[in-house]
């Protein structure tokens, strides 16, 4: 196999993995900025998980060919709605935001599971029928090394994965709401003398992670597992985390890392059939995300700097 | 109200809420609660054999409360009570199955390799933590799913390409004649005897040594620790390498007494994140960590019976689990509730 054959076929293949990733990190990007801790992206991948594929399974005769489509939105609906059980405890409960992530995450998988099997009566979903397709983007799909690697037969969500980052980008950092945003993350009560609403930004920005994550698990059940079970999403959730901060927290870093990540689970999975990389044991780039996460932490890959009052309930009036 | 009080009315009113919450559900998707709770009870309180899976099953989770709690007091949030088992796991069953010593020596040196493999699991966070003031929660998420991957691939390794290794050499087993004479032959192990005896550890190595007073004193305030002359960083590190060493244990239970073998695993055992409900419920005291894991260990155990028995899927109780962490977690809401109703009896 050639070099470019390499790329040919592990790039698609990386970006195909990343793109839930991406959309996922991009909404711990908006909760955490926010001051939120958000551990509970797992979970609310969970829900979009397993509500895009029921949604799918029912209404594929219905609406045929855009039902993976409106799976997204029904996905995004219940993810956003669980996401503000996170909101009341953190924001308005002043619960420890890890241990309500923590809840999120147990409640999420227990009630998909429990619904499943009443629904179902067994473990796993019947496969959907309703896929994404797969499309050549027009015109620069007709680019030379370029086209073949990056815009044939790609999915529309990997699509809107990216455009998704790069319009986080554009509200965080280059509209007023976004400056609101990254103000209450890092200086609430600042934020609050300037007359904004420290709650009200919270609760927003925690519904917009729960909104994206809900897409991200919806994407990844209908594109990569195509049913939905108690392993669907083992770990993806907190793949996203590991890419949001080894990203610094910024939408296009969270997009980069999220990259790489979908890289390496890429690797590990067509890597035995590649050169040279077939020689590495597989393990080594399972743990990879993890283990960069950690050095990312440990400041050896520059420095990340988390938003300063994240983690930390705001109380009105305190000092 | 004392604050006393209310700190035990907080877990109380949470697990009420919890069980409430979970027949609300039971009853909206078409399922009897009344049922599905007698099929619980039943689960846990049977016969003497379920009695005796009951406390089989509340033993790792004694030693995973355990871990949990013994970081909360030192200020620090261990996640990654989970890998620390998992880690602590592998290291029990392999020493179990590599060599055949004397029970005297091969038991102990078991017991030891779970503590030691938990304990280094323990120490990266902790060192990260004191030496780069990185966030530990982070850090023990991420080594958990380090420990899933390298004790799968290491378990491979051992077992020449197989899912599970060999079953351990009686020498290094934990298993009691005596129990399973008690409990028509359930698999509850001489490990529960182990797993008090920490209880007992740690409430020694807090309320009893300078140790357990400096890991105290850097847990309520590291600043005023750090004036006060103590080495605040030693002892972030000692926090989590003694956490990490209980949560080692809790995975030489499944090694040495439960399964007496260890096998890939596609996803996590959730015992080590339920340790972060039974410490919470526990207010992270020796002694509530017994309450929280009986009464986690019963739920767990007796909702295996409830598929059978009911009809009803054994997830309504991780349902339940999930709402209680989350009640107890809002425990302000609780408090501020409570003590409105103080005040108004007090009006009257």
């Amino acid at each position: 196999m050639s070099f470019l054959e390499v790329l040919y076929f592990i790039v698609p293949s990386a970006i195909f993995y990343a793109a839930p990733l991406i959309l996922v990190a991009i909404g711990g990007v908006f909760s955490e900025r926010s001051g939120v801790i958000n551990i509970g992206l797992e979970g609310l991948m969970v829900i979009g998980a397993f509500v895009g594929i029921l949604f799918n399974l029912f209404f594929a005769d219905t609406f045929g060919n855009a039902t993976p489509w409106l799976s997204l939105i029904a996905a995004m609906a219940a993810a956003l709605l669980l996401s503000l059980v996170h909101a009341v405890a953190s924001i308005s409960f002043r619960a420890d935001q890890t241990v309500s992530g923590v809840a999120i995450n147990l409640l999420a998988i227990a009630l998909a599971l429990y619904l499943v099997k009443k629904i179902f009566g067994k473990g796993q979903t019947d496969f959907i029928t309703e896929r994404f397709s797969r499309n050549d983007i027009p015109f620069l799909s007709d680019i030379p090394v370029i086209g073949p690697m990056f815009f044939s037969s790609v999915y529309y969500t990997s699509v809107l994965a990216i455009a998704v980052a790069i319009l986080a980008w554009f509200v965080i950092y280059k509209t007023p709401f976004g400056l609101r945003l990254r103000s209450v993350g890092e200086h609430p009560m600042a934020a609050d003398t300037m007359g904004i609403n420290v709650a009200r930004m919270r609760y927003v920005a925690v519904m917009i992670s729960g909104a994206l994550a809900g897409i991200g698990g919806a994407i990844y059940a209908q594109t990569i597992s195509g049913d939905f079970g108690h392993a669907t999403i083992n770990g993806q959730g907190f793949m996203a985390l590991a890419a949001m901060i080894f990203g610094k927290w910024h939408p296009l870093g969270a997009m980069g890392a999220a990259l790489f990540f979908g890289f390496a689970q890429s690797l590990s999975i067509v890597g035995p059939s590649i050169p040279y990389i077939q020689d590495i044991p597989n393990v080594f780039l399972l743990i990879l995300p993890y283990v960069l996460t950690i050095l990312a932490l440990a400041g050896f890959i520059g420095r990340a700097n988390a938003p300063k009052a994240n983690g930390i309930p705001y109380i009105k009036g305190q000092r | 109200m004392s604050t006393k009080a209310t700190n035990i009315l907080v877990p109380v009113i949470s697990v009420i809420l919890g069980l409430i919450v979970g027949a609300i559900i039971m009853l909206v998707s078409g399922y009897n609660p009344v049922d599905g709770y007698l099929a619980l009870w039943n689960g846990i309180f049977g016969d003497l054999y379920t009695v005796g899976e009951t406390l089989r099953q509340i033993t790792p989770y004694l030693l995973a409360g355990l871990a949990v709690a013994f970081a909360f007091r030192s200020g620090l949030f261990n996640i990654g009570v989970e890998g620390q088992l998992i880690v602590g796991w592998f290291a029990a069953a392999y020493v179990g199955v590599a060599v055949e010593l004397p029970k005297i020596i091969h038991l102990p040196l078991a017991i030891l390799a779970a503590a030691a493999a938990g304990a280094l699991w323990g120490f990266v966070p902790g060192l990260l933590k004191a030496k780069f003031h990185v966030h530990e929660v982070i850090v023990t998420i991420m080594m958990n799913y380090i420990a899933l991957h390298v004790t799968n691939a290491l378990i491979k390794t051992v077992s020449g390409d197989g899912d599970r290794t060999e079953s351990i050499f009686a020498s290094a087993s934990l298993r009691s004649e005596f129990f399973e004479n008690l409990t028509e032959f359930s698999r509850l192990h001489y490990g529960i005897i182990l797993a008090l005896v920490m209880v007992g550890v740690m409430w020694f190595i807090l309320e009893k040594t300078t140790l357990g007073f400096e890991l105290k004193a850097v847990g309520f305030n590291h600043n005023a620790s750090q004036y006060a002359g103590m080495n605040v960083n030693k002892n972030i590190v000692l926090a989590m390498v003694i956490s990490g060493a209980f949560a080692g244990l809790g995975g030489a239970m499944e090694a040495l007494g439960t399964f007496e073998y260890v096998s890939s695993k596609a996803g996590f055992t959730g015992i080590g994140f339920d340790g972060i409900a039974v410490a919470l419920l526990g207010m992270n005291t020796p002694l509530g960590v017994i309450f929280g894991a009986t009464l986690f260990g019963s739920l767990k155990y007796g909702a295996l019976n409830m598929p059978n028995a009911a009809g009803i899927p054994l997830e309504i109780v991780e349902i339940v689990i999930a709402v209680i962490i989350f009640f107890v977690a809002s425990g302000y809401v609780i408090r501020l509730f409570l003590l409105r109703a103080a005040k108004k009896k007090e009006a009257k």
